[in-house]
């Protein structure tokens, strides 16, 4: 599985986003190679709209199999998500990188 | 002459002031009252019009084709509003992020992404026994505004003549809506309130109207609450005051019964006359 989280430093340390299009970071975790990636988002900053989609696209681009998020991915990102077949996990806005993939692993996270 | 009439700040009176003036200098001129506040235009609530008129509104949106496309991405890499979503072999489209720019229709190798037709909102005509009243109108759920409100000034200035006052009632805000209501008018009012919030945004809509090097004056709607920030900061700024309109609990009762206020009330009038004076010492300067 590769699994994404919604990041605010580039590194597994970091502690997590809880928004979704205005994340400034992805990290991804690939649980098979152990490899992790990161995707800079920080651009988006100095844009007004279309953040959710312009996210979903790099969720697409980075193959991702789950999101692990905060508060969730708005109506357009939703659309995309969902016919990409991504599984999505929110309510992991307030804790670190590492806790929240030790809470998708006990299954304590809430699917969106 | 072209006259619009916004505010930083919802609900100062944009609306209010738009209706009675209009109608009071149509006692006397050819007038056409525009509401280009497409999002939510109340002017006619004032007016009861007699219906003309109404024409649908369309905007462009690119329709993807899948048989032609090769999956450069390139639509998705130029289009500055994440309009479109590559995924697996699918191009998304958002129409409701779309700005009908084009970029991507033109600049697509293969063509596969023509652009379409489809209604945005209605435009409508009305007249009373004093103005013609002209209003755009957004679908509920449609976000972009400044198409339509483009096309309901195209409309206004093929239908009338140029010796026809045109009044623009503005959207609120000092976001593209209202700039592209205010962008060809000779002349803007900037309607406030004499409260700390009023003073905020009127100041934003200052810088707004001033980046566009537009002529303009205040008017200070619900004069007598509040403070006197706005008028000192007038002052400071050497920025005309055209009208100070009294608040008054018979005002608000007239606009809550959706009837004009000028015709009942004297002081209200008064107002208004000070402000077809000033236009028409503008007006005459401007020639």
């Amino acid at each position: 599985m590769k699994i994404a989280f919604t990041t605010k430093e580039p590194t597994w340390d970091s502690m997590m986003e809880a928004r979704f299009g205005r994340a400034e970071y992805v990290v991804l975790y690939d649980e098979e190679s152990g490899d992790i990636t990161i995707h800079n988002n920080a651009d988006i900053a100095a844009q007004e709209h279309g953040a959710g989609p312009k996210m979903a696209q790099a969720m697409a681009d980075l193959k991702a199999d789950v999101i692990i998020t905060g508060n969730g991915p708005g109506e357009n990102a939703h659309a995309v998500l969902s016919k990409m077949g991504t599984t999505i996990f929110v309510g992991a806005g307030e804790i670190s990188v590492s806790d929240a993939y030790k809470a998708y692993q006990e299954n304590r996270l809430e699917k969106f | 002459m072209k006259i619009a009439i916004a505010s930083g700040k919802g609900g100062t009176g944009k609306t209010t002031l738009s209706t009675n003036l209009a109608m009071f200098l149509g006692e006397r001129e050819r007038v056409v009252l525009v509401d280009l506040d497409v999002e939510e235009p109340n002017s006619n609530l004032f007016l009861n019009g007699e219906f003309l008129k109404k024409e649908d509104k369309m905007k462009m949106i690119p329709q993807w084709e899948s048989s032609t496309c090769t999956h450069c991405n390139h639509c998705v890499e130029i289009c500055n509003f994440h309009a479109l979503i590559a995924i697996a072999n699918e191009i998304l489209v958002f129409p409701n992020l779309c700005h009908s720019c084009y970029a991507c229709s033109e600049l697509c190798p293969t063509n596969s992404l023509p652009m379409e037709a489809q209604k945005m909102g209605e435009l409508s005509h009305f007249r009373t026994q004093q103005i013609d009243f002209v209003e755009g109108r957004l679908n509920i759920g449609e976000e972009q505004a400044v198409s339509l409100i483009s096309q309901t000034k195209k409309y206004v200035e093929k239908y009338f003549s140029d010796d026809t006052l045109k009044l623009y009632d503005s959207p609120p805000g000092t976001s593209c809506p209202v700039i592209e209501s205010i962008k060809d008018a000779d002349f803007v009012i900037l309607v406030t309130e004499p409260t700390p919030f009023g003073l905020h945004d009127l100041t934003l809509a200052v810088e707004t109207t001033r980046a566009l090097k537009k002529n303009f004056g205040v008017v200070i709607n619900r004069y007598g609450m509040g403070n006197d920030d706005v008028l000192s900061y007038c002052e400071k700024e050497a920025i005309p005051v055209l009208a100070k309109i009294p608040h008054s609990i018979e005002a608000a009762k007239l606009y809550s019964q959706g009837k004009l206020i000028y015709k009942e009330i004297e002081t209200f009038k008064d107002e208004m006359q000070s402000i077809a004076l000033y236009l028409k010492q503008f007006s005459k300067e401007r020639a």
